[in-house]
């Protein structure tokens, strides 16, 4: 594993936001076809890291490198080319109001690929349902769905164009246990089977034990540590020590334990 | 490697395409390169021109499928369908990784996406039609209900003053009325200058350009001045009123204020109706000053009329009944248009879409309501005789 070429590369990253410093000398190596959490405290900047990487926001200094490219440095047209590879899904589903669940899925089929309507409907539906929404889902608008259905119609999305790296930042946060569960299981499948990278920002315990590869720990504004989990909660750094032994994380390795 | 087409054959299936061979003995079909979504469009033509009816397929063997996607593998579930086969139990796959993905994918059971199907075009007309006006219809009466609803709690509050946000009101009088004087002023001054101008070209035929004194005192004290007031009003602060609520309401802030056992017609509608109500006279009688004073520099440059000519002329050809009839209806303008742009704001759905439908309503119909009301007030003062 250590031989392979790493799928996203960051190094010495520096963020800051006027006067206050979010990353400082930030590392981070992605393997690719590995499920990659990211977890820290509130403010440690994971979601601002997610924000870098797919070149939302411009770093203060230091490379960021995703297939072996740097975005910044690259011509718009292999930008874009490059940004077709990836899918993101926002914290609420980042939904466009104005179109319907089905159109939203289709919007990046419709910009990137020359399919037929038909055929573009049935991808659409069929995005639909692997995130585990209903079928008439298809036909309603953003505003008309809850809070978790939105996150699967933004998955949905972020998955249209069958990437290879897909963001996915807090997932399961606002998803019922089952749908939780659920959401986890499906991008654990998808990331086996597709070979799809996947780096997600979360908190929700139950899924860094399920199905990440290795977590990553954000803490004074670098990767304090990045291990497979059975290997982080030994680390020695008091914020991991509390956040692996707390209360929630001791039920959370007593049920990985029995699966 | 030409697909043959056109052939009904039963017996025949398609030969060999890119993305497919068929083995010598004609039972499997064995997919081959890359089924992903880059190739789905054409992948998906091919199929259509596969014909297997008949032919003895049993089995889809995938040994040779280099890469697939979730949208190669829904083809491969196409390409089942079309063999009339069952992808449980015909694919063959070497992978189970694949395998899995294509199970996954059949049982997710894609059908298409639900999309509208357009009817008659002349049906969609009329519906449109009777949909538009049963909806005007309903607005106006759910709009006059938030009339009746505001004068209650506004009487309410008469009833109880320290309930009325004192803070808000002085705050929106300042946004709303204050800082709005610049523009107001400006605008007015303008028309002053542009009616002084067209109206002494006219005058002047007859030989009565001194008469433009009468016409700009008259129409700029009577209607100008309160009704451009209104105008950039609704445009400044009714699209302000309704785009604040509205983005309140997105925000799920008005549900909160409700929970917390604030009433939103008291914490935000009152205040700003009641702030607009007391600020449009004063907006209004600047206008009125800052036209004058346009139409009198501009009779003065262009016609030789000196100040204290067109000061003597005015006040002798119009009577502060011109200006009481105009400043009368400001307040009454005032609540009007801050009460559509509240009520547009609170309409507001859940969409950042909607959200600036009924910020363009509020401006829209603020002034559409502004221009209804002057013509009531023409015809009652005709009636009165003032």
């Amino acid at each position: 594993m250590a031989a392979t070429e790493a799928i996203i590369r960051v190094s010495g990253l520096v963020t800051r936001f006027g006067p206050q410093v979010i990353h400082d000398g930030l590392d981070l190596e992605v393997r690719p076809g590995e499920v990659l959490g990211i977890v820290g405290g509130s403010g440690t900047g994971k979601s601002v890291l997610l924000r870098m990487i797919v070149g939302l926001l411009r770093p203060a200094g230091g490379r960021i490198e995703v297939f072996g490219k740097e975005l910044s440095r690259l011509p718009d047209a292999e930008r874009r080319a490059v940004e077709r590879r990836w899918g993101m899904l926002f914290q609420d589903g980042a939904l466009f109001s104005s179109l319907t669940v089905a159109e939203n899925v289709e919007a990046p089929l419709r910009e990137h690929t020359r399919l037929s309507p038909r055929l573009m409907d049935e991808l659409a539906g069929l995005k639909i349902a692997l995130a585990g929404l209903p079928h008439n889902a298809c036909g309603k608008y953003p505003s008309e769905l809850s809070g978790g259905m939105r996150k699967r119609a933004g998955l949905a999305r972020a998955l249209a164009l069958d990437p290879e790296i897909v963001f996915l930042d807090e997932p399961t946060a606002g998803l019922d246990p089952i749908g939780a569960a659920a959401f986890d299981s499906l991008i654990l499948e998808l990331s086996r089977t597709l070979g799809l990278t996947v780096v997600m920002v979360t908190h929700d315990l139950d899924s860094l034990y399920a199905i990440c590869d290795r977590v990553a720990v954000l803490a004074d504004r670098k990767v304090m540590a990045i291990a497979p989990v059975r290997e982080l909660e030994r680390h020695p750094h008091a914020w991991i020590q509390s956040y692996f032994h707390g209360p929630r994380a001791r039920a959370a390795q007593a049920t990985s334990g029995e699966t | 490697m030409p697909v043959r087409e056109g052939r009904c054959n039963a017996m025949s299936v398609s030969a060999d395409t890119e993305y497919w061979t068929i083995d010598a003995a004609g039972a499997a079909i064995l997919p081959r390169g890359r089924w992903t979504i880059a190739e789905a469009g054409r992948i998906d033509a091919a199929l259509a021109r596969l014909s297997v009816r008949g032919s003895g397929i049993r089995r889809i063997a995938l040994d040779r499928l280099e890469r697939v996607d979730t949208a190669g593998a829904w083809m491969i579930c196409k390409l089942a369908r079309r063999c009339d086969l069952d992808v449980a139990t015909s694919v063959e796959c070497p992978d189970p990784g694949k395998l899995n993905l294509i199970l996954r994918v059949e049982a997710a059971h894609a059908e298409p996406a639900d999309m509208p199907v357009p009817g008659n075009p002349v049906l969609r007309v009329l519906e449109r039609l009777g949909k538009a006006t049963v909806d005007s219809l309903e607005r106006a009466g759910s709009i006059i209900g938030f009339l009746g609803q505001t004068v209650a709690i506004g009487a309410s509050v008469l009833v109880r003053p320290r309930r009325m946000r004192l803070t808000s009101m002085v705050h929106h009088m300042e946004q709303a009325g204050l800082n709005a004087l610049p523009i107001v002023g400006l605008i007015a001054f303008l028309i002053g200058i542009v009616l002084a101008f067209q109206g002494a070209s006219q005058l002047e035929r007859f030989g009565a350009q001194i008469f433009v004194v009468n016409l700009i005192g008259i129409s700029i004290l009577r209607e100008i001045g309160i009704l451009l007031t209104a105008i950039v009003v609704a445009g400044r602060s009714g699209s302000a009123f309704a785009a604040q609520l509205g983005a309140m309401k997105i925000n799920e802030e008005i549900d909160a204020l409700r929970t917390l056992g604030l009433d939103p017609m008291v914490v935000l509608v009152l205040p700003r109706v009641l702030a607009l109500t007391l600020m449009m006279p004063v907006l209004a009688f600047f206008a009125d000053m800052a036209g004058l004073v346009g139409g009198g520099l501009m009779a003065w440059v262009a016609l030789g009329v000196s100040p204290e000519v067109y000061v003597d002329r005015l006040s002798t050809a119009v009577s502060i009944n011109a200006l009481m009839v105009g400043l009368v209806k400001a307040p009454v303008f005032g609540a009007l248009i801050a009460l559509i742009g509240c009520y547009e704001g609170l309409q507001t759905g859940g969409s950042s879409d909607s959200l600036g439908r009924q910020t363009t309503m509020a401006v829209v119909e603020g002034i559409f309501i502004v221009i209804v009301a002057d013509a009531a007030f023409s015809i009652f003062f005709n009636v009165v005789g003032i």
